[in-house]
């Protein structure tokens, strides 16, 4: 995986010493927070509901063992004892002191980690697929081109003070596994009929109050050329995206209210200046990035298959591992949702139990997924039994992958103080009421995703099943959308009708799983059949 | 009755305006009348909690009462870590607050 080179490490030590000045400052009252909030934002520091939050960028979701001890140590050193995995692929503590933040940033300033741009109006930590590098159905490894990216918008002035927050997210496969076309920009990494390798840029997407599914804005742009387009892409943005009305101010307004295609006309005429001012980057460039994540230490001409004698193993090992393209080897996903348990959270312990598990597992590395879950991409098949032993005593066991028990939940009214109704609990409910895991497996893939506002941070837009909390009146009602997703068949969800109270809405995902089995036809998923049948049947069941 | 309330400065607590002072526990909040805008900027001048503004409450027999839900989450803790909270032997706290 990528080191930092000089310059970066210079950058993130010079902005931790910069950033401890500000909070002392701060302290001793000689900035007010209305001077002091933009500055603490620029380093991911939020005051929310209970206390200040900060949240540190994983670039791309990737991390090494060394890395993922350190989230450990500071959960403990300077949270209380757990961490909470964003579907951003980053990492959020809950109860951060403003006096210890400058010593958090400077310890992940150790393991080359930092906290700049998780907040404000600037292009944020770039996400990607999880199974980057591993995956058996990809062209190539993404994360090259993501770290292309991440150097590029990082500290970029022109592009610092954007009307509104900008999400990248690069894959390199079919198979959409980074929600791709619900972000700002998603890009895909294709090969043309020449065989060039390139990107294809969807452009405008995204969740929150008004979601919408990014437009492919042009087919294919050399790799070389790719950061160059995307400048291009933010330029035009950042030039004519509304700054009067914050609710109107995402890339996915301009483009849908000057159409795609104007968008991109301007983008192409702005594409074409830049490529005159020769600032692509040098191939050599990309070749060095691309060499840090060159195989991690793959052996070849191992065996495919392992023992599956354990009936629990199998089930797990069936649900929670994937292909690789490597022969005898497995990409590994930890489930962070027990039954009951809050999806995201890990304790200090387990925190640092994977990051031992992926050095002593997965060729050190492991990623966050933006389901909320873990990734060690790299794990022999052979040693599938003793790693899921390991994880299985420490309560990180789960075969729940993809299935109704795997939720997707914001932090919503327990911390957040944007939330207008509590997520947590309504997920705690649901995978308690689901919790059989051979029911769980008869349902086959449910992705449930729960909101606790607008916002969407819960994706609740792309769930089959999306669930969003509201205000009514004071009191928390929860609205119940179908068929929404965010792989390769990406579609957005509709709502089925009136809100419910809590207990009300896990009692119509009951009826709707009911519904969903008596009409499903062979092979079908649960929104397969609500594709087919429409929402009436489940309308009827639900509302009478 | 009208409450103020806020996070501390250097924690982040919550914290309620107590008469005097700021604490941590929402039953020790007062009633500040017509006098929220008057404390609010001077204890802003004052810069010891962020954040800080005015709700509605009711005074019962348990103690203090947030009007919203929003406010009892913050006077409690998240209902999901009741350990965390400043109710942490008290397994109904979070039915109280909902």
């Amino acid at each position: 995986m990528y080191q930092y080179d000089q310059y970066d490490q210079a950058m993130v030590d010079a902005r931790v010493e910069e950033f401890r000045g500000q909070v002392a400052r701060r302290m001793a009252g000689e900035i007010t927070e209305d001077q002091f909030k933009p500055l603490r934002l620029k380093n991911g520091l939020y005051l929310q509901l209970h206390a200040y939050m900060l949240r540190v960028a994983i670039p791309y979701g990737t991390l090494n063992g060394r890395q993922m001890r350190m989230l450990g140590d500071i959960a403990d050193k300077y949270d209380r004892g757990y961490g909470h995995f964003t579907t951003r692929q980053n990492i959020q503590y809950n109860w951060i002191k403003l006096e210890d933040a400058p010593q958090i940033l400077a310890d992940l300033a150790t393991v080359e980690m930092h906290a700049i741009q998780t907040s404000g109006n600037c292009i944020r930590n770039i996400s990607s697929d999880h199974f980057a590098g591993a995956a058996a159905d990809e062209l190539v490894d993404p994360r090259p081109y993501a770290e292309l990216l991440r150097q590029w918008s990082s500290f970029h002035p022109e592009f610092d003070y954007l009307p509104r927050k900008f999400k990248i997210a690069v894959i390199a496969s079919d198979t959409d596994r980074a929600a791709m076309r619900l972000h700002d920009i998603g890009i895909q990494i294709v090969k043309n009929d020449a065989g060039e390798i390139g990107a294809r840029f969807y452009v405008g997407g995204g969740m929150g109050r008004t979601p919408m599914i990014a437009p492919v804005i042009r087919d294919f742009v050399p790799a070389l050329q790719m950061v160059s387009y995307a400048e291009a892409c933010l330029r035009v943005y950042n030039r004519y995206g509304r700054r009067d009305n914050k609710y109107k101010a995402r890339i996915k307004i301009l483009v849908h209210e000057i159409g795609a295609d104007e968008y991109r006309r301007q983008v192409e005429e702005e594409f074409a200046h830049i490529l005159t001012l020769g600032l692509e980057p040098p191939a050599a460039e990309l070749e060095r990035i691309a060499a840090f994540f060159a195989d991690p230490g793959l052996e070849t001409g191992l065996a495919e298959g392992y023992d599956r004698s354990d009936p629990d193993f199998a089930v797990w090992a069936d649900q929670n591992t994937a292909a690789h393209k490597q022969a005898g080897y497995k990409a590994v996903v930890i489930s962070l949702k027990p039954a009951g348990g809050i999806p995201g959270d890990a304790t200090a312990d387990q925190i640092r139990l994977m990051a031992d598990l992926a050095e002593a597992y997965s060729l050190d590395e492991l990623r966050v997924t933006h389901t909320q879950n873990i990734v060690l991409p790299h794990v022999k098949q052979s040693d599938l039994y003793a790693l899921w032993q390991k994880l299985d005593a420490a309560g990180l066991g789960s075969a729940n992958l993809d299935l109704i028990g795997d939720i997707i939940a914001c932090p919503g009214l327990d911390y957040c103080s944007l939330a207008n109704a509590r997520s947590i609990p309504l997920a705690q409910k649901i995978s308690e009421r689901f919790a059989s895991p051979e029911r769980q497996r008869t349902l086959g893939e449910l992705k449930l995703k729960i909101s606790g506002c607008i916002n969407a941070c819960g994706h609740h837009h792309a769930g089959h099943i999306g669930i969003l909390g509201v205000d009514r009146k004071g009191t928390e009602n929860y609205q119940l959308l179908f068929g929404g997703s965010e792989a390769a068949d990406t579609s957005l969800a509709q709502i089925v009708g009136p809100g419910f109270s809590e207990d009300g809405i896990v009692e119509a995902i009951e009826t709707a799983t009911e519904v969903y089995l008596k009409a499903r036809a062979e092979g079908e998923r649960f929104i397969d059949t609500y594709r087919r049948i429409g929402a009436a049947p489940f309308k009827e069941a639900i509302y009478g | 009755m009208k409450i103020l309330t806020g996070n501390d400065l250097a924690s982040g607590d919550v914290v309620w305006w107590d008469g005097m002072g700021w604490s941590r526990d929402v039953n020790d909040a007062v009633d500040v009348g017509d006098q929220d805008a008057a404390i609010l900027a001077a204890e802003e001048a004052a810069q010891r909690v962020n954040a800080s503004y005015a709700i509605a409450a009711t005074q019962t027999a348990e103690g203090v009462r947030p009007a919203h839900i929003k406010d009892r989450i913050r006077a409690l803790g998240p209902t999901v870590r009741l350990d965390l909270s400043l109710r942490p032997g008290d397994p109904d706290a979070a039915k109280q607050v909902i």
